[in-house]
């Protein structure tokens, strides 16, 4: 099925666009993009169907320039070739009357022909009828919550300069938390085609994670403390950047809690390297406007800022330097460097402090100075001498990045994971992450 | 126009053949965004998302498919996706429903509005937020100066095999207003929003000029204040801080589908259990809180729910007392606790789920000097900045953007950078004011996230000012 959705998209985005073009007057340029999936979403609640939902869905955006004025309008559309040109020639007529009335915007930046491109990627995919008894007969016995989505994602662009991208994929992913009552552990298990095998090994790493949790659970007392953040949690501390402070816009509207770091009144730890890495092959390296992004670009090397992430627009406005950033400058593939430390000695490392699986719910607690809090979450524990003593009960951080990512950062593992996006507002994101554990001196808890 | 394409009648006649219960949602909303920046146009955008959401009732177990082709064919083709796919994963449900779940409702529902917001010209908008843009020009230090109207029209007509057919129509509006005052490294932001279900009519210029300014002149007076204290001190927060206290420490913690574990994978779980219902003193005896989505112009006001459940006011908490859940009827099916018609999806192509609509906390007997005056040594804050509780809704840390210390009743210097946090229970039952009708105002947000698939959905409450007595309270990073 997914395999003949991505054909039919393909060929119904071709006639719309072509049409759209066409139908161009003089002095109107036109970039039209197209983000399309067929998603079957299952969710569980006790190794059980909670709800399930069949999703097709395919939405053409337009952004149209004309006499120095830009408008953008989109709408989600049938697939019946007829209905859907009818509807966006109504769309573009619609761009065209706001035009008239807009004032002219000097920071438009015009559309180019910057190239094509075309990436598909076709995997092996469980049927909608094969899902539910693949998940839950391994997992049978275990209190199982999560999602499983799988089915094809598709983002393409056209513009009247005679740009075209174009790239489609067919994935699963498996975004799951196991419970032993109030205790849990967290899983992802993520690809383009579905195996017994590594989905029986995905889950058993997750059991043997809930069974660590079986010990008694230590109260921790507010303080500083020697901690570990696995993959997945610092992979949700860097996330946040992607939340102003890579932005080069931000920057310069003050908002950006990387003003210190721009600005040179503050670095991070010669440790700490981070680039927007397309390489990953996790997200196209097209932007809405159908700019083509460095397959690597760094942002933090040796603790110092090398780029923000900057779009043409924010470039023209600014006078900087653009990089094909997204429209929000956040970073679609983030991949944060690797250090020395061996994960399997990260508890010997530690030593004694808090081993941190997960953290939930981070915002900025004091932009200014890169202040972040959040809670630990899932598998998180109290270790003393190398050894796990035991879960603890939930704790409330508070830290500034130029804190934890400078002076206390101690290490970063030797060895990184890949982090899938697993977001799903609106429509299945693509993207995501590669991260290692990292060992950090004096975390602040407060809570 | 596709819907006149669309015959919710033929297609509800075949699927109705082959399942025990068949409905069928279609909603068309478009949400336009008009955003001006140092006086030049930003952004001028506009979505529209239209299709329909099949549900079929096999087995027992409630299945969805979406589709934006409302052809008959379309229509047919998703109500057999939707029935193969719940075929397949019924033997496995969570719970055994029955049409009881969806009860027959008729009717019409027209948001409170003096002129729609399709009436409202982009000239009238754009001056209105130009004329914003324009006031916070007092200082060159005021480097950003952003003025932005979210406008959202919506239609959601109801259809299905047992009856129901309810037609509703939202005009929407959520409008920020934000200046940016920076210097050197340090830089200050505040914000004027204004939210819920109006139409054109709310486009003010005299009030958006005057409230640009004052944003600004508050943005620069905060550069230089003092960082906020720490200590433990009696708190008073103003309604746009208490929307967040509300939405986060009662809404989430009260919503039965977390109660019961679906969401314990995303947003999380609840410190609330089903035998907390009728027992639990949630917070000191001036705490009354309703579900209220009849109550007009806030953000999630409304007739019926996505499940054709009608809805109605109820006290969630009364003196304190925890009394009710924010569950739809398939939840107070698996839970036995009393819920709400908050059955609720963000759009065409995602299943209802328990969403908390308008909460909000009851006006009590104080003016607003009142209870300043009964602060000996405290802080008054006002406008959320940043928000964070854990997925059990216990651990809160939230900030606001603007404070002032109180001395002996009255209130002193403005400090910024302020910040609170607490535990839930504890923290409600320290509430020792509650503001009367006089300091109550209305807010809200359209980005409530939850849900997996994720849905952000808008929610309204409605607050007044409060005093909670010693409360952990700090300033920033010195």
């Amino acid at each position: 099925m997914s395999k003949q959705f991505i054909s039919l998209v393909k060929t119904h985005f071709d006639a719309c666009s072509s049409a759209l073009l066409s139908s161009l007057s003089t002095g109107e340029e036109l970039t039209i993009n197209v983000a399309a999936e067929d998603t079957l979403f299952i969710r569980f609640n006790g190794n059980r169907v909670r709800q399930n939902t069949d999703v097709e869905q395919i939405a053409i955006s337009l952004k149209l320039q004309v006499n120095g004025r830009t408008i953008e309008k989109s709408r989600n559309v049938s697939g019946n070739a007829g209905v859907d040109q009818k509807l966006l020639a109504s769309l573009l007529e619609s761009c065209r009357i706001e035009a008239k009335i807009l004032p002219i915007d000097p920071n438009q930046v015009p559309m180019q022909n910057n190239g094509n491109s075309s990436e598909e990627f076709h995997g092996g995919l469980l049927s909608p009828a094969e899902v539910v008894a693949a998940v839950v007969g391994p997992a049978e016995g275990s209190d199982l919550a999560g999602l499983y989505a799988g089915g094809s994602v598709i983002r393409g662009n056209k513009n009247s300069k005679g740009q075209i991208h174009w790239f489609a994929t067919e994935t699963f992913f498996l975004d799951y938390s196991l419970y032993n009552g109030p205790k849990a552990a967290k899983g992802v298990y993520a690809g383009t085609k579905w195996s017994a095998t590594e989905w029986e090994a995905n889950l058993s790493r997750t059991k043997e994670l809930l069974a660590l949790l079986n010990k008694p659970k230590i109260e921790v007392k507010p303080g500083q403390y020697r901690t570990y953040l696995a993959p997945g949690a610092l992979e949700t501390l860097v996330a946040m950047t992607g939340w102003w402070a890579t932005s080069g816009s931000a920057w310069k509207q003050g908002r950006s809690p990387f003003k210190k770091l721009a600005e040179k009144e503050a670095k991070l730890s010669p440790l700490f390297h981070m680039a927007e890495n397309f390489t990953l092959g996790l997200t196209p390296r097209f932007n809405s406007l159908g700019e083509v992004a460095e397959a690597k670009l760094p942002l933090i090397e040796r603790g110092e800022l090398k780029n923000l992430l900057v779009s043409s627009r924010t470039a023209k406005e600014y006078g900087l330097t653009a990089n094909a950033a997204n429209e929000q400058e956040s970073p679609r593939s983030f991949d944060v460097g690797t250090g020395s430390l061996d994960e399997k000695n990260a508890l010997k490392e530690l030593g004694t402090g808090l081993y941190l699986s997960n953290l939930h719910y981070l915002n900025w607690s004091d932009p200014v100075a890169a202040r972040i809090t959040g809670m630990t979450r899932y598998a998180c524990f109290w270790v003393e001498n190398g050894e796990i003593v035991g879960p603890i009960k939930d704790m409330r951080w508070d830290e500034s990045l130029y804190d934890c990512l400078g002076e206390k950062l101690l290490a970063l593992t030797s060895k990184a994971e890949i982090h899938p996006a697993v977001e799903t507002y609106g429509q299945r994101s693509l993207g995501g992450s590669r991260v290692p554990g990292a060992l950090i001196d004096r975390f602040t808890f407060t809570l | 126009m596709q819907q006149n394409q669309m015959s919710p009648e033929a297609a509800l006649h075949y699927a109705r053949d082959k399942a025990e219960w068949a409905g069928l949602r279609y909603s068309r909303e478009t949400t336009t965004l008009r955003m001006v920046r140092n006086g030049l146009p930003e952004k001028n955008e506009s979505q529209l998302e239209e299709g329909v959401m099949c549900e079929v009732l096999v087995d027992g177990h409630f299945g969805h498919a979406a589709t934006a082709d409302v052809s008959p064919e379309g229509l047919k083709r998703c109500f057999d996706r939707a029935l193969a796919t719940t075929r397949a994963t019924s033997k496995h449900k969570v719970a055994s429903f029955t049409p009881a779940q969806r009860p027959k409702a008729n009717g019409k529902f027209v948001s409170a509005r003096e002129k729609t917001l399709d009436q409202t010209s982009l000239d009238e908008i754009t001056a209105c937020l130009l004329a914003g843009s324009e006031a916070m020009k007092v200082n060159q230090l005021i480097v950003n100066r952003a003025a932005r109207a979210m406008l959202v029209e919506t239609q959601i007509d109801f259809f299905s095999s047992n009856g129901s057919e309810t037609r509703q129509n939202f005009d929407l509006m959520d409008v920020h207003l934000s200046a940016t005052a920076a210097e050197g490294v340090e830089s200050q932001t505040r914000n004027w929003n204004f939210a819920g279900q109006f139409g054109g009519e709310a486009f003010d210029r005299l009030l958006f000029s005057r409230e640009s300014e004052r944003a600004a002149r508050e943005a620069l007076e905060l550069l230089t204040a003092p960082n906020c204290p720490s200590g433990t001190l009696d708190l008073v927060l103003m309604p746009d801080q208490m929307m967040l206290q509300i939405h986060e420490s009662i809404g989430h913690p009260l919503e039965l589908d977390r109660i019961l574990g679906d969401e314990r994978n995303y947003a999380g779980w609840s410190f609330v259990k089903k035998e907390d219902f009728g027992k639990l003193q949630y917070g000191s005896k001036l705490m009354n809180v309703t579900f209220d989505p009849t109550r007009r112009q806030e953000m999630a006001s409304y007739e019926f729910d996505d499940g054709g459940n009608k809805a109605t006011r109820e006290f969630l908490i009364e003196g304190g007392v925890l009394k009710r859940g924010l569950g739809s009827l398939e939840s107070q099916l698996r839970s036995g606790i009393p819920g709400v018609a908050n059955f609720r999806s963000a759009s065409w192509n995602r299943a209802p789920i328990d969403r908390m609509a308008n909460v909000n906390l009851e006006p009590g007997t104080s003016s607003f000097d009142e209870l300043i005056a009964k602060v000996e040594n405290g802080v008054w804050m006002e406008t959320n900045r940043s928000w964070s509780i854990d997925d059990y809704r216990n651990k809160f840390q939230f900030g606001c953007e603007r404070a002032r210390l109180i001395k002996d009743g009255k209130l002193g210097a403005v400090v910024r950078n302020p910040n609170y946090r607490g535990v839930t229970v504890d923290f409600w039952n320290r509430l020792a004011g509650v503001g009367n009708a006089s300091t109550m105002t209305t807010h809200g947000t359209p980005f409530c996230g939850k849900g997996e698939p994720s849905q952000v959905i808008r929610v309204g409450h409605s607050s007044p000012a409060c005093l909670f007595k010693g409360v952990e309270v700090f300033g920033g990073q010195t």
